[in-house]
Parts: structure tokens; sequence; C-alpha cells
């Protein structure tokens, strides 16, 4: 083969490559996309059908646990509105009252949002991004009013 | 007084760099000896001002210096001495200071590995190793001061991060910073090249060994770091393609499309241009990570900082590091003429593939990992990307590879038939689907298309590795393997027992979730877990819960596990340490959590078949590594020899 022609081919098998590559990339990367909503934006409906992640603070004194089983209820709140949440599971470790959470799911017919994954975060001090986010949001809210 | 030493010392170990970053490189161009014959005194120089640095530090640490800002945020009295030690890179500013120090030693490194080669391209590597450490040292000493002192002086320190206070933090963190720095020693010989214009098989065989080194410490520190968020973070996954992971995992597969693209460039001359860019890319995603990590802008365990200074600076250097090069690739690139042409079938084809097929794993990934920054910095909305995406668009690449994989070790330089290397390949091929099929079938009695796709394709990556030392040592045909033949045999094997494990656990693992009371049973996956009872614990840094589970299969005792639920007292954080019970076949892991009321608790139940398999395979591709590494022709690259091109061209053909 000649480099010409080995340049061709390396060029054609390059293209070809990428092509596919960004087809299946875009095609899954739409499909798990999750999209993070605050719960003031969750109270005015603007949320979609399918699942999303929902940041805030776990509202103190709003966590609910049905003795001796997995399920818990809880209040998602940024200050302004509250969500309420199920989420049967093991928790992770750093969840409690008064400290942000993100919670991945869809919300049901009776407007509880039911929690398919809580997600961990590792360091106590930390804030989630979603969880300043929503509280950010808030405050504009208020100072607007 | 001694956290002083270590800041003047950091100063002067800049000074040194600037020098060696300046006059080596000057005198390779105007042909000054006495100019490149500053480059490794100003090296091993700056390696002792370096390893001073940290040993003040660590001394802070092993002595409660709380009045260094540092040690009072990551350290406390009762800290366990050992855990004094390592929480010197267990946040930001220790951490870059660790990263200084790795550099220093792959350079003096270097240095002294470098005494074969001309001394003018030995000055212009080091060079390039001297501006690379100046820029991470001015990082350091302007944004992220390890040595800055705290006025009062608490009485006692903030604590580290309890889920860093386990012995995995003594290996994992510094294992992967010698990979990932490593990647500037195939990035300085890049540069090296293009500012000499000539990069031939010399070039090649001289950055091989670098390179293959810095990978074998990569995929150790990989390797180790998904064992350890295995047992230390408490549930059981052992890869969450985390921005973190992300960020060292794709300097990883340009580092091995690297390794690979040296291979042919070495044995044939071409490949070139595409050798030198990604060897750039490689660092430049290493530096990617840097800046990724230590930014602030994502957020998981490892992001220590959040301080956008840090984040431009490193930005600045990320710019800087590759921009640069790529410009001098712009103007060199018509030096690096191709000396050969091949085939379409021939071992150069098959080496192609395999770096387009890498190349796209990793591109894929920086996508999916910047894309919700990207989103983010556009005003668009927060948005994450989830595993599914990373699993679907890493397999999507990497299956075809580990096809191409088995049949390009079998295929010749330049040119060979079809026919005959099919031929080769009927028997490996044919017992991989057969065995690939039937053993899940069997064993577990249902199978998925993809499962019985990748359970076939890594069982022929394994039998196509076996075939030559097979061939050789049972059959006893054929010339005799060099280390370089059989580490690429024992890599390629590992490779297809990390397929074969990574299938195994996504399919067959049983995993459950549960409420137990003392005296309960639970049945998970053919074993029975009994909750014996669970009673208080207590040590000098953590208090806790230990539940103690007793698994029996078919009636007989296997194991008792106990799993904790612990508090530690300074930071009053939770961790759950899980207790796991591991054979080669399958893992038992069981993870206490909280009380749940009425007397119960939660608790993970998982179990995992194969998973050892995960990091048995890049523990063998390692393995690979340090043959290929002790192979006899590097060895003799390596030796003093007052013309190198001679030698090298006759020790060239294995």
């Amino acid at each position: 083969m000649t480099p010409r022609r080995q340049r061709m081919v390396l060029i054609g098998l390059v293209l070809v490559g990428v092509s596919v590559a960004v087809t299946f990339a875009l095609r899954a990367f739409q499909e798990n996309l999750t999209y993070s909503f605050t719960p003031t934006e969750v109270a005015e409906g603007h949320t979609p059908g399918r699942s999303f992640r929902l940041g805030g603070l776990v509202l103190d004194g709003s966590l609910k646990r049905e003795p001796g089983s997995l399920t818990v209820h809880f209040l998602v709140s940024d200050l302004a509105n509250e969500v309420p949440v199920q989420y049967t599971g093991v928790l992770p470790d750093l969840f409690k009252e008064g400290k942000g959470v993100v919670v991945r799911g869809r919300l049901g017919a009776n407007g509880e949002f039911r929690g398919e994954e809580v997600i961990a975060k590792h360091d106590e001090n930390y804030e989630p991004p979603e969880v300043t986010d929503a509280l950010a949001k808030a405050k504009q809210r208020a100072a607007a009013q | 007084m001694i956290p002083e030493i270590g800041q003047f010392s950091l100063v002067l170990a800049l000074c040194l760099a600037l020098v060696q970053a300046t006059l080596p490189l000057a005198g390779a161009a105007t042909g000054r000896a006495d100019w490149m014959a500053l480059a490794r005194p100003a090296a091993a120089g700056q390696f002792v001002f370096i390893v001073v640095a940290f040993a003040t530090l660590e001394y802070a640490f092993l002595n409660d210096d709380f009045s260094v800002l540092f040690v009072a945020q990551h350290s406390n009295s009762a800290l366990p001495g050992f855990y004094k030690f390592t929480a010197a890179w267990g946040g930001h500013e220790g951490s870059m200071l660790f990263w200084i120090t790795v550099l220093a030693i792959w350079t003096l490194a270097v240095a002294a590995g470098s005494r074969s080669q001309p001394e003018e391209f030995a000055s212009r590597v080091l060079g390039v190793l001297g501006i690379v450490s100046a820029g991470i040292i001015a990082f350091a000493l302007f944004t992220s001061n390890p040595f800055i002192r705290l006025a009062p002086t608490p009485a006692d320190g903030n604590d580290l991060n309890p889920l860093l206070q386990d012995p995995g933090m003594i290996i994992h963190p510094p294992t992967l910073y010698v990979g990932y720095v490593g990647m500037a020693v195939p990035f300085a010989f890049a540069v090296a090249a293009l500012l000499t214009g000539r990069l031939d098989k010399n070039w090649a065989k001289w950055t091989r060994p670098w390179t293959v080194a810095a990978w074998i410490f990569l995929t150790c520190g990989i390797t180790l770091g998904s064992w350890w968020s295995y047992y230390e973070l408490g549930w059981g996954g052992w890869w969450f393609w985390d921005p973190v992971e992300n960020s060292s995992f794709m300097p990883w597969l340009l580092a091995t499309a690297l390794l690979h693209s040296l291979a042919v460039t070495e044995r044939r001359g071409i490949f070139k241009s595409w050798t030198v860019l990604l060897a750039i890319a490689a660092f430049s995603l290493s530096l990617l990570g840097t800046f990724l990590t230590r930014s602030g802008v994502l957020v998981s365990v490892h992001a220590f900082a959040a301080d956008p200074t840090r984040g431009l600076f490193i930005l600045g250097l990320l710019a800087a590091y590759s921009g640069g090069p790529l410009l001098l690739y712009a103007f060199r690139a018509r030096s690096l003429e191709a000396e050969g042409g091949f085939k379409l079938v021939s071992r150069e084809a098959f080496l192609l593939g395999n770096n387009i097929l890498l190349v796209i794993a990793a591109v894929t990934v920086l996508f999916g990992t910047l894309a919700p920054l990207i989103v983010d910095a556009l005003g668009y909305g927060k948005i994450s990307v989830g595993p599914p995406y990373f699993d679907a668009m890493f397999l999507l690449p990497m299956l075809p590879l580990a096809v191409l994989l088995g049949a390009g070790m079998h295929s010749i330089w330049r040119t060979m038939s079809g026919a005959s290397l099919l031929q080769r390949l009927v028997w490996p091929a044919g017992v991989a689907a057969a065995l690939g099929v039937t053993l899940p079938l069997i064993v577990y009695g249902h199978a998925s298309l993809l499962t019985s796709v990748a359970s076939v394709i890594g069982l022929w990556v394994c039998a196509a590795s076996l075939l030559d030392p097979l061939r050789k040592w049972v059959l006893r045909e054929g010339a005799p393997l060099t280390r370089a033949q059989i580490g690429m045999c024992l890599a390629h094997f590992g490779v297809g027992v990390f397929i074969l494990g990574a299938t195994y656990v996504s399919t067959y693992t049983v995993e459950t979730e549960v409420s137990a009371r003392p005296g309960e049973h639970f049945q998970v996956g053919g074993y029975d877990f009994l909750l014996r009872g669970v009673k208080p614990v207590e040590t000098a840094n953590y208090t806790g819960e230990e539940g103690e589970f007793e698994v029996r299969k078919n009636g007989r005792l296997v194991t008792v596990l106990a799993s904790q639920q612990r508090v530690y007292k300074v930071q009053q954080t939770p961790t759950t340490e899980a207790a796991i019970d591991s054979r080669i076949g399958r893992d038992v892991f069981v993870a206490l959590s909280k009380p749940v009321g009425d007397n119960a608790w939660a608790a993970r139940i998982q179990v995992k078949p194969l998973i050892r398999f995960l990091w048995l395979g890049p523990l063998l591709m390692a393995l690979g590594g340090i043959f290929t590494v002790l192979d006899r022709r590097y060895r003799l690259a390596m030796r003093a020899s007052t013309v190198p091109s001679r030698s090298a061209a006759a020790t060239g053909s294995p």
C-alpha cells in the first residue's frame, strides 16, 4: 500500500468510526440525560414526565420511617417550597435532616416524588451544586417579590 | 521554623526548574555544550529541594504542627500515625506537592537513563520536563501553598476525611499519581523530537519503556482505586463513571493507544504524527484531569478545592502545555515522513484499528464528562449524564477492539495473507465460541445476547493470548519467546480475564437491600444469611455498631461476616464498613447500615461472581508491561553507547 493510499484508508476508517461513534453517543447521551429541578420548579409544575433529579434540603423533622421497613418519607425543601418524597432502600451514610440531598426519580400521580436513587455525597461539609442552586434561586425570587 | 524550610526549598526548586527549563533548551538550539550540561545537575538539585519540601510537610504532620493550615485542616492528634503520614496527600495543597515530588522522581530517572542518548536530545527532554515542573511548582506556590501558617494555632486539627482513613490510602493515590504524572515523560520526548525535527525508530525505542512504565503505574492505580471504592464506600460498586475516575481513565486509554502506536513507530518507522499527537494528548488529559479535580468545577470525593483562581491557573497551564506543542507540530509535521507502507492485513493495520477504537472510547468518555459542565456554563441548567451512557459508549468500541486484538496478536508486520491468519485462529475462535455460549448457560441457566457475546469475546482474547505460549512451552515448537512477547501475551490475557469478570459481575450479581432483625434469615444468590446480632464497638477515633452475619450454603457454614456502621469522633461522620468474603469465583458482601426502628437494621447483601477477575485482569496487564520494559532490546538501548544509532540498529529486530 502506498503512503498516499494508506492515508486515504486511514482517513476513511477514522471518518466511519467517528460518525458511528457520534451517532451512538448522541443517542445514548439523550437517553441518559437527567435534568435537575428545584422544589419551587416542581411546585410550579415545570417538570418532565420522565425521571429527573430533585435537589434541596431534607426538611428538619420531616423524615418519617415505616417502622421495620426500608421505606421512608421526607420533604425536600428549598426554603420556599417543599416536595414530599418517598424512597425505599438503604439511605446513604450522609443522609440527614437539615442537610442537602439529591434524589433521582419520578413525580407520582398523588404529587409525591418517588425516589429511585438517593445520591450519596462523600463529604459532610460539601453541599451538592443542585442544592446550592435551588436555595439561591428561591432566595432570588423572595427578594424579587 | 521547619515549615519555612519547606517553603524556602520549594522556592529554590522553582529557581532550579526555571534554569532547567531555559538554558538546556537554549544550549541545544545554539549548540552550546556548557548550557546543555546544566540539565542534569539542575534536575538533581531540584529533586533534592523538592524532597526536602515534602519531608518538612511530613514532619509537620507527624509532629501535629497545627500552626500549619494544611495540617490543621487534614489531621488530628488522635489520628493514628500511619494516617498522619498519608494525610500529607489527603488534601488539595499536599497532593499538588506530591504531584511535584513525583515529577521530580521521574525527571531524575530520565536524567539518569538518558545518558546513552545524544546530549542535544537529552537536554531538550529534560528542558521540557523543567518547563512542566516550573509551571506546577508555581501553581503550588502561588495558589495552593501547603506551608501557609495559621494564627492563632488551634488546639487540635480538623481530622482527615474518614473515607481516607484506610490502608488503601498509602498505595492508591501514590500509584495513580506516579502513572498520571509519568505521562509527562513521553510528552517531553515527543516535544523534544519536534524541536529536533528528527523522529525515528530510535526515538520510539527510547520513549517506549518510559511510556510502558508510566502506563503500568496508571493501570495499577486505577485498579487499586476501583478495588478501594468497592470495599470502602460500602455499597459494592466497582466503577462509577465518576468524573474523577474518568479523568484518570481517559489518559489511560490514550496511553494504551500510545504504547501500541509506539510499537509501530519503533518497528516500522510509521505512525509518527499519530504517536506524537497521542503523547501530547495523553499528557494534556492528565492535566485536564488535574484541572477537573482541583478547580472544584466537579463534585465528588476527590474534589478538595473550590477556588476559581486555581482552576484558571491550571487551565492556563493546560492551554500552554497542549497549545505550544501543537503549534510546534504544525510547523514540524512535514519532517515526520513515514518510512514505509503496509497492507490491509498486517500487524500495522490491526494496531491502527486498536488506536482508532481507543481514541473513540476516550473521546466519548471525555464528552460525557464535560457535557454537564458545558451545559451548565451555557446556562441551560444542571444536567447529569448517567452511567448507562458510559456503559454503552464504552462497550461499543471495546468489543470490536477485543475481537481485533485476538487476531492482531497473530498477524505479522507489513503484509500477510488473510487465509493464513484465519487458519491460525480457527481453534481458539472455536473453543471460545463453544465455551462462551455454553458455560454461562450451564452455570446460571440463562444468558442474554450481550452476555453470550461478551463472554465469547473474553474467552477468545484469553485463548488467542495463550496460543503462542502453549505452542512454545507445551508443544516445544518455534523460536523462544522474547520478554516483550511474553509481556504481550500476559497483558492481553489480562484483558480477556477483565472482560470475563466485567461480563459476569454485571450480569449475575445478586444484590438486595433488607431490613433485618437479629435472628432473621435471608436467601440471596444461593446463600443463607443470618443476622446473629448487633453489638456496639469503640476505638480511639470512632464508635459504632457491628452486625454479625452467618453465611451458609446448603446448611454448611461458609463464613461469619462482621460489618460495622461507624461514626468518626472528630468530624462526626458516619461511614459503612462492608464485610466481604472473597474467593476466586465469587465475593459475598454484607454492609450494615442504620437502624430502621422496630429492632431492625437496614443492610445490603450481595453475591458477586468473578469480581476478583476485574482486578486480576488489570494486574496481569501491568505484569505484562513489566515484562515488556525488561525486554533485552530496551536494556541495550539504555546502556551507554557512544554511537546510539548504530547499536540500536544492531539490536533492532529480535
